[in-house]
């Protein structure tokens, strides 16, 4: 297990590399010049000047991107524009919140597809599968901002149940942090509940004809056994992995959702930092939700060997 | 044969048909849009501000008193051309680097490859708004912000399919024949894998849509007083307690669009994957 995950880790150094060079070039080689966006357009040349000397974009493009380069692998992701603070612990301090919305998110998806999604493949074919399907297809099509939108004014301004935006620490309040995340992670969970829902019906549909299934009922197992436990768990590699690659889409889903419900998270900070001009900001997010995607897929692979025993990594 | 069979099976195929039902009815009203506003789209009416849906504004009208069908109609034409033109140019560029790496190989298919790779490593949407941003607000910006993101998946499939192809007899038949690469690649390899681009195609415009209604909701795409989907949910939002239909109206005009195309695109996928047939 360990020599796989050195092996799997060192597999996407040159990728990452690219990703650094990408999330640079963004900044330093696009036409927008983050001077005069600072600045304006009308900005005054020497004070222009002045400021592009102290950011050190004076010097050679490369060796700007080997100097930022140098200081992110000493942990150093610069200082923000807009107040001069670290960038890094800023990061750490709004990743938790990110991290937690994205797992209520992620639990909320699961809840709901893999009843419906084995309830779909049990009725294949039938209305009810096909109305299953067409739900499914519903939640991927609603807008998260608009079913945010939505629910707030459900939820809140309507029935008035739960305060509309609004942040409480887990461990200041943990029952109000969890009133106040319910309507965000059902906002920000629909779209992948309805991914999953397909993913566990067509995966559940491709197992449910292999021997080992007919051999299961054959012998006389009770059907709720055979499906959950021989043939779902034989279903959940493509889930697992689709689960997986949808967490890029919940980093950028959790961007509008925090920004419709007000939580201080990794979202807010990326729509901060892009109303700020703040580019070193806005590159360390950039930066870090593609990290986390990298490892998030590294982590799934590591989970198959643990939903099927005949995988094994050496 | 193949293809009269897969389309007799898209045509059976209720939601799919729902899907188009959907799209042209969509096109005509934006193609009518000048006809069908009872107002023009950003004519305000300071006497009648946040009115609620009525027989005159039958979709109600916004804070500076501008009618939202007609806001809604004209904005199905930034939304609906965002859509269209970032997945043609998504669809251009990525299908150009992927037909080059899945038939040149080796050194060639290996570096664009790792670049694509790359691109696919960010979330799409972080990486659609800080490409927005960097560029700066506008349509066109936007438009080539979602095309460059959605660049990659294309760029992946297009090689995928090259690959599987390229070994078939009717490319070794034709090389045989002294048909240069050109003629290989368009003539012969491009119609053999159109059908998946197909699919594709239909889900990323659906993408496309989204992410521009994202962009807009976020005051990074389209700029006032263009009317926008997500912009006018954006202007909403401040109102949501006394003036929800502002907010009712283009949330699910965008809703609407995107299901579209995605239960077109997952007819198509049904109609093209056999295996998928129930």
């Amino acid at each position: 297990m360990i020599p796989f995950l050195l092996r799997r880790l060192l597999g996407g150094l040159p990728t990452l590399f690219l990703v650094t060079l990408l999330v640079f070039a963004l900044t330093h080689l696009l036409p927008g010049d983050p001077i005069r966006l600072l600045l304006g357009e009308e900005a005054n040349p020497q004070l222009a000047a002045e400021l592009r000397r102290q950011l050190g974009l004076d010097r050679p493009v490369l060796v700007q991107y080997l100097g930022w380069l140098g200081d992110l692998l000493q942990g150093d992701f610069g200082r923000s524009l807009k107040n001069n603070l670290p960038v890094g612990p800023v990061l750490l301090e709004k990743l938790p919140t990110t991290v937690q919305l994205s797992f209520l998110a992620m639990l909320v998806a699961v809840v709901i597809a893999i009843p419906a999604g084995v309830f779909a493949a049990l009725r294949r074919g039938s209305w009810w599968d096909g109305g299953t399907t067409a739900l499914a297809l519903t939640g991927i099509s609603l807008p998260n901002f608009f079913l945010g939108i939505l629910l707030i004014y459900a939820f809140s301004i309507r029935l008035g149940w739960i305060p509309p935006s609004g942040y409480v620490e887990p461990w200041v309040d943990l029952r109000k942090n969890l009133l106040l995340l319910l309507l965000p992670a059902i906002t920000l969970g629909t779209a992948l509940a309805g991914a999953l829902t397909r993913f566990v019906r067509n995966s559940l549909l491709e197992v449910l004809h292999q021997d080992y299934v007919r051999t299961a009922r054959a012998k006389g197992l009770v059907e709720r056994v055979v499906i959950f436990k021989h043939a779902l768990r034989n279903a959940a590699i493509p889930v697992v992995t689709v689960m997986g690659l949808q967490l890029g889409g919940l980093l950028g889903g959790a961007v509008v959702t925090e920004q419709i419900f007000s939580i201080p998270g990794f979202g807010r900070l990326v729509v901060d930092a892009v109303l700020n001009r703040d580019f070193p900001v806005l590159q360390a997010v950039v930066l870090l939700a593609a990290l986390a995607v990298f490892l998030v897929n590294v982590l799934v692979d590591l989970l198959y060997a643990a939903i099927d025993p005949r995988i094994r990594y050496t | 044969m193949r293809r009269t069979r897969a389309l007799r099976y898209l045509f059976a195929h209720r939601l799919a048909m729902v899907g188009m039902g959907i799209l042209l009815g969509m096109l005509v009203l934006t193609l009518l849009a000048p006809l069908l506003s009872p107002y023009p789209p950003a004519k305000t009416d300071f006497a009648a501000l946040q009115q609620p849906p009525s027989p005159q504004h039958p979709f109600g009208t916004d804070e500076l008193g501008r009618d939202i069908l007609s806001r809604v109609l004209y904005g199905a034409r930034v939304s609906l051309s965002a859509g269209v033109f970032s997945v043609t140019l998504a669809l251009g560029m990525g299908g150009l680097v992927g037909l080059v790496a899945g038939y040149y190989g080796g050194r060639v298919d290996n570096l664009l490859m790792r670049l694509v790779d790359a691109m696919l490593a960010f979330p799409f949407l972080v990486l659609a708004i800080a490409l927005a941003a960097v560029l700066g607000p506008s349509l066109q910006n936007t438009m080539l912000a979602i095309a460059v993101v959605t660049l990659p998946v294309f760029a992946r499939l297009v090689r995928g399919q090259v690959l599987a192809e390229r070994p078939k007899e009717y490319v070794q038949a034709a090389l045989a024949l002294g048909a240069g690469d050109l003629r290989v690649l368009l003539g012969h390899l491009l119609p053999n894998i159109l059908g998946p681009l197909i699919v594709q195609v239909s889900l990323s415009t659906a993408n496309a849509i989204l992410a521009e209604a994202t962009l807009s909701f976020l005051g990074l795409g389209v700029q006032p007083p263009m009317p926008s989907w997500g912009s006018m949910l954006n202007a909403a939002r401040g109102y949501l307690a006394y003036a929800p239909w502002m907010a009712l109206f283009p949330g699910l005009a965008i809703f609407l669009a995107v299901l579209a195309f995605n239960l077109i695109g997952d007819g198509l996928r049904d109609a093209l994957d056999p295996r998928l047939r129930r």
